[in-house]
């Protein structure tokens, strides 16, 4: 299952956060600058794979990450989940981000950090994954787009 | 920076399509200026200041009443963002509920989101939510139900699940997949929270299980997956779907955009496996494994029990081989932990990587470093130990980033050294405390307490031989001494308290070493600032110890001038002792008699001498003692109003004053009153959690102590036979081979191939010997504490090798192999943890519960019972046997003194063409006996070991005869169903060794007991108990007295004990084992029976309506 799933940039900002499991306000703040500890010291060539922080359970939790530009993706997973699945998932996740803003950059996910929810929301359910295939979830976030965008049009 | 964010600005209006051109401007602007405002911001000050302010505009148009929907939606979203930057916006919660509630659907959609981003499960604004969730579910519009079943499956009140459920289940069958799929998910989220609630509707599971759509089939696995690790046996009939479904991934039945670099599916491939190994037998799943062995070495770590499959282990050994070479680092890590998993049972795989291995461990990425230490920790042997303790030490300073890492790898450190417990291990004295000195200063303040304890413990016990018990000792203090006089104020405080302690108990063996020098170096601690002062009262500790008039009184005196007057309070009264017992000779003869370390110190913990005291002072008036809990318990109704049943209907004569007599004495903390005396408290050593007075003792000054095989009668003799070591043979081997292979190697190649040889030997194979090349003199190099004793008996032992017959050396290789049994062995107890959370999937909460088992006997009973069986043994199938035969076989082999118990069903756990392991329980009074059977059905002896939570001792089966283990289970953490998970090692002479996994499960209500109380006994329980759980029952209506029969049924299928019943009401008390009660509340309520679980133990209440659904049901 996935604890949770964090985007921050190369400052340690965050851009999107969300938790699959509850924690306090405070903790999840330093999960965040606790995780980004832990992934901005590594170097480029290094493998994407890590234990988890004290914070969010230690060496039974992974965190998965992948690092775009000025943008970390990390995934916080437990045992359950295949690494190599997961870093696909960001891959895919990342490509979704980029067919739906275009040439997706930092500052899209800054101003549309609803929409990044909404995406989100297509490929991961309450921890589980729900749809891996990038052209599914685009058909059904354009067509929640359209269903929207009609409701504006006629409301 | 502000330029970029100018010019996004300008082009955003053309990215925004959906809104109209108006509200864009203002909408975009105001988030644009918060965004610009923050990123212009240099410090964290500026930047609250900013959101404050930020804050309060909101909260201001929020409450506005003229603020429309659609301002309401971006004002949400800056809320969001200012939440996710940690600042808290919880007036906008209530909000968002109401946006979620009156909008429409892209503003219902941010309501949402708000929503699912701010709260969480507990919160009560949730249940504002309910109503909103329950009309989104009946939309005709898609996206609307979507929007809800998602929010249902990040988050929804656990009561309120029934409202909704059936709308959910309705949506199984809804024509869009998307729907579907969601459903499920949401149905799985569901299960996890409250599985009671979702028992009903597990047909419908199977429908979507057999969907069209392959989505919501992968949806539907994630419940399968759960309900059969809770429940095999009811879905056995669902194996030969799953074997279809997995046979139809495999072939590419699935569209081709479930590939994964061309291979079909492969995450759904592992978790099809991992449910078929739960439902069906573990030959069916080799065989599907066979069909999909890419994934499978790939994913070992998930389904490791395969891994005892011969077939299946070498073809996955190959992958994995090619992932470890693999130049991509993500594979190559993979691989490694791949690697991990399977030299645990079969160590040689890791001789074909050797030199990977070895590149693995200089690499520059910490991550790929840890999991090879972890790799080389799985294949210690005596040979190699040293070699790999230096490395992990060299890794140790590295970790102080990872926090976590460093704790548990000096662990595995130290497990190392003391589970080989007879540091026969460790090359000699020298080398074991000098380790033990770079772990503890190393490692420091981070390790557990219960290290430092464990080895002064293993100091003060010491081994077999006194001689080598007093070098030990001796070596310590001499090292310890010239630590002290170096720079003490660098060690970390754990280890000066290791050191002084050490000082005290031991410095007198040195004889040519005052007193005084040692008191004044422990003087020199106390006066550094640094030192806190828990060791403080070490070191003053020590000091009493030493005392001993002559030189040091100057000093003692200085000491106890100080701190006699020190603020705190432990000191102080140690300052005292010292004083006293410097200046009394004969009464610190008396209180700390030297070398005493191993007589047991015997501890009142019922605090019994102060009874009579407690007895006048109540006498005299005053308030008997309450436990703190109870002291809260009281408070709080004192405040809140009673609402509990029994809070009017019990005699009131019940006073607190009975409860407190009952508790008083025993339920004072013992450790508090002790703190001080923490150095003697390592002499208890019961608590430690590394266990070591369980293990048992193979290791002996000789070596493997070997066990004769039981000769007629059950008894076994450990004697230390004079066996080799199998290093010998291995080095004995490696001289033989040297001459034949003489490869000239580049120096810096050489150099790693040394190290190689240093790490592998002791794995035993002839591909190890050809790398040993030039072993003699440069395994000494990395060896070079190995001196002496060890190398000479290796002169001797090659000699008596070469001359040795065949006998000795099977005996040899039985030697060998269990040497690498017990490694695994040794390996299962400390990762038990670990592993069965790796296999055991997203369902932890579910899942295995802790079982602890406690004590072990193991009996053997003769052959002669089986004999009769000896033509059948002659059949070339002998495990073909019918099984009500063997049932019966078995059974005579019950022990003794269980003769008189009914037992369950003997069933089998797990089966192959050499062992035949089943197991039965039997329910005594005050535990749950689990008695293992174990069937060698070859003809030859075979030795064995089962290993679940605590190891057994190595056991020898004969050929044809039932091994019989038991052990006495109790439940830490109540759950459903408990399930104890082992592993069975065995191997035969001269032979690999084998290990087969078993899993045996037991319901909750195997542990049930009546508990028997009085009403008014049960009235004080009942407000005691924190934990509970209400929910209706059918009731069984068939009688007259409905309610009488309905708690019949109950005391007869879960052993509980009816209390009273009066009226309409009735009243229920049982306990699980290890005296944790529940208790009961039922009433009679319009036909349905509402009954109310309360007990102090979490999860217990639930668990045990389960079962008293269930037991109803069955009726």
């Amino acid at each position: 299952m996935i604890k949770a799933i964090l985007i921050f940039n190369n400052h340690g900002k965050p851009r999107l956060s969300k938790f699959y499991e509850h924690y306090s306000e405070d903790t999840e703040q330093q999960i965040i600058r606790e995780t980004f500890h832990l992934v901005s010291k590594r170097d480029e060539n290094v493998c994407n794979f890590l234990e988890g922080g004290m914070l969010i359970g230690g060496s039974d939790y992974r965190l998965i990450y992948r690092h775009y530009a000025t943008l970390y993706f990390v995934f916080c997973v437990d045992s359950s989940e295949s690494e190599l699945g997961i870093l696909d998932l960001i891959q895919v996740f990342v490509e979704t981000l980029d067919k739906c803003f275009e040439n997706v950059c930092e500052l899209d996910l800054i101003f549309h950090v609803d929409k990044v929810h909404n995406i989100l929301a297509e490929m991961v359910m309450g921890g589980m994954v729900l749809e891996t295939n990038m052209n599914e979830i685009i058909t059904q976030v354009d067509s929640q787009n359209k269903m929207e965008k009609s409701e504006v049009l006629t409301g | 920076m502000s330029d970029v964010v100018e010019k996004t600005l300008t082009a955003l209006p053309g990215l925004l399509s959906l809104d109209s051109q108006s509200t864009k401007l203002s909408s975009t602007s105001k988030l644009g200026n918060l965004i610009r405002g923050i990123t212009e911001l240099t410090s964290k000050h500026e930047e609250e200041k900013l959101i404050q302010r930020e804050l309060t505009s909101i909260k201001e148009q929020v409450s506005s009443p003229n603020t429309s929907m659609r301002q309401m939606k971006e004002l949400m979203v800056r809320a969001i963002y200012c939440e996710m930057l940690g600042y808290e916006a919880s007036f906008s919660y209530i909000h968002a509920i109401k946006l979620a509630q009156q909008g429409t659907a892209l503003e219902k959609r941010v309501g949402y989101l708000a929503v699912s981003l701010f709260l969480n499960e507990s919160h009560e604004l949730l249940l504002l939510l309910v109503n909103t969730v329950l009309k989104d579910l009946q939309s005709t519009n898609l996206i609307e139900v979507c929007m809800a079943l998602t929010v249902v499956s990040q988050m929804f009140p656990k009561d309120m699940i029934p409202a909704i459920l059936p709308l959910v289940e309705e949506k199984l069958n809804h024509p869009k997949e998307i729907i579907r799929r969601k459903a499920v998910l949401a149905l799985y989220k569901f299960y996890l929270i409250a599985p009671n609630q979702v028992q009903h509707i597990h047909n419908k599971f199977r429908k979507a299980l057999c969907d069209k759509d392959p989505g919501v089939m992968t949806a539907s696995l994630h419940i399968y997956l759960q309900m059969i690790q809770e429940n095999p046996e009811g879905y056995k009939d669902l194996t030969t779907s799953f074997v279809t479904i997995l046979k139809q991934v495999v072939g590419g039945k699935l569209p081709m955009d479930f590939n994964y670099h061309s291979v079909p599916a492969p995450w759904l491939q592992i978790q099809l496996l991992r449910i078929l190994l739960f439902c069906s037998t573990i030959f069916l799943c080799r065989d599907v494994a066979a069909l999909c062995i890419h994934c499978v070495s790939l994913f070992f770590y998930c389904i490791q029990p395969l891994s005892s499959f011969p077939a299946i282990l070498y073809e996955s050994a190959k992958c994995i081989g090619n992932f470890v070479l693999s130049l991509k680092i993500n594979l190559k890590y993979l691989g490694l932990k791949a690697l991990t998993y399977v030299v645990q049972q079969h160590p040689k795989l890791a001789l074909q990587h050797q030199m990977t291995i070895i590149e693995c461990l200089d690499h520059p990425d910490l991550i790929i470093k840890r999991e090879t230490l972890e790799l080389l920790f799985r294949i210690t042997n005596a040979q190699n130990v040293s070699v790999i303790v230096e490395k992990m030490l060299e890794f140790l300073p590295f970790l102080k980033i990872m926090l976590c890492c460093c704790i548990i790898y000096t662990l595995f450190i130290v497990l190392i050294l003391f589970s080989y417990e007879e540091y026969t291990y460790a090359p000699d004295n020298e080398w074991f405390i000098e380790t033990m000195s770079t772990v503890f200063s190393v490692g420091g303040d981070m390790m557990q307490p219960d290290i430092p304890n464990s080895f002064l413990k293993l100091l003060s016990e010491g081994f077999d031989s006194v001689e080598e018990d007093r070098k030990l000792r001796l070596f310590a203090v001499d090292s310890y001494v010239s630590l002290l006089q170096g720079e003490p104020g660098k060690l970390p405080q754990r280890f000066l308290q290791v050191i002084s302690w050490v000082l005290g108990e031991y410095s007198y063996l040195r004889e040519e070493l005052e007193a005084a020098t040692v008191l004044r170096l422990l003087a020199k601690l106390l006066d550094m600032k640094s030192t806190s002062s828990e060791t403080k009262s070490w070191v003053l500790m020590a000091m009493t110890k030493l005392c001993e008039g002559g030189a040091g009184v100057s000093v003692t005196q200085e000491v106890c001038e100080t701190y006699g007057s020190s603020l705190d309070t432990v000191l102080r009264q140690r300052a005292q002792e010292l004083q006293h017992l410097s200046q009394d000779c004969e009464l610190r003869a008396r209180v700390l008699p030297r070398g005493a370390g191993l007589e047991p110190l015997e501890v009142d913990s019922s605090l019994s001498f102060l009874d009579g005291f407690v007895s006048e002072a109540l006498a005299a008036g005053a308030a008997p003692y309450k436990a703190p809990h109870q002291r809260q318990e009281e408070l709080a109704q004192a405040k809140a109003l009673s609402l509990e049943p029994y809070g009017l209907s019990l005699p009131i004569s019940m006073s607190s004053c009975s409860i407190a007599d009952r508790q008083s004495p025993t339920l004072l903390s013992v450790s508090s009153g002790l703190s001080g005396d923490s150095p003697d408290l390592s002499h208890k050593g019961g608590s430690t959690t590394l266990k070591l007075d369980g293990v048992k003792r193979v290791w002996g000054r000789e070596g493997y102590l070997s066990e004769r095989e039981p000769v007629e009668e059950s008894a076994h003799v450990e004697v230390p036979s004079p066996l080799q070591s199998p290093s010998q043979q291995g080095e004995a081997d490696s001289s033989q081979s040297q001459t034949l292979t003489p490869i000239p190697t580049p120096q810096p190649e050489q150099e790693k191939q040394q190290l190689a040889s240093s790490l592998f030997v002791g794995l035993g194979s002839q591909s190890s010997v050809c790398l040993m090349g030039k072993s003699e003199s440069t395994t000494q190099r990395f060896r070079r504490k190995a001196k002496g004793t060890v190398s000479s008996s290796g002169a001797s032992e090659q000699i008596s090798n070469s001359l040795a017959s065949t006998p000795s050396t099977a005996n040899h290789l039985l030697c060998n192999n269990l040497l690498d049994s017990n490694i695994t062995s040794d390996l299962a107890v400390s990762s038990l943890e670990q592993t069965s959370q790796l296999s055991q999937g997203p369902a932890a909460a579910n899942g295995i519960c802790d079982v602890e088992l406690t004590g072990s006997d193991m009996s053997e009973t003769s052959p002669t019972l089986i004999r009769d069986n000896g033509v059948v043994a002659a059949d070339p199938a002998p495990h073909e046997d019918p099984d009500k035969l063997k049932d019966l076989c078995l059974r005579t082999h019950l022990p003794a003194e269980f003769s008189g118990l009914c037992h369950s069903e003997i069933t089998p756990l797990c089966t192959n063409q050499t062992l035949d392991f089943s197991a039965c329980h039997l329910q005594k009074e005050d535990s749950l006996a689990l008695v293992a059977f174990i069937y060698n059905c070859i003809l030859m002896f075979c030795s064995f070991q089962v290993s679940c939570v605590c190891d057994s001792p190595v056991q020898e089966a004969r050929s044809h005869s039932v091994a019989v283990c038991q052990y006495s289970l109790t439940v830490k953490r109540p759950s459903v169903h408990v399930e104890v998970v082992g592993t069975a090692s065995y191997q035969f002479p001269a032979g690999t060794p084998h290990s087969a996994q078993f899993s045996y499960k037991l319901p909750l209500t195997s542990f049930i007991r009546p508990l028997t109380v009085s009403t008014e006994e049960y009235g004080a329980m009942w407000l005691d108990f924190s934990h509970d759980t209400k929910q209706k029952l059918t009731l069984i209506s068939d009688g007259q007295e409905p309610l009488t029969d309905t708690l019949n049924v109950l005391k007869k299928k879960l052993q509980l004990h009816v209390v009273e019943i009066i009226g309409m009401e009735g009243i229920v008390a049982c306990r699980l084992l290890r005296d944790q009660p529940c208790l009961m509340h039922c009433r009679l309520h319009a036909g349905t029976l509402s009954v109310w679980l309360r007990s102090p133990v979490p999860d217990l209440p639930d668990c045990l309506m389960y079962h008293c659904q269930r037991a109803l049901q069955e009726h």
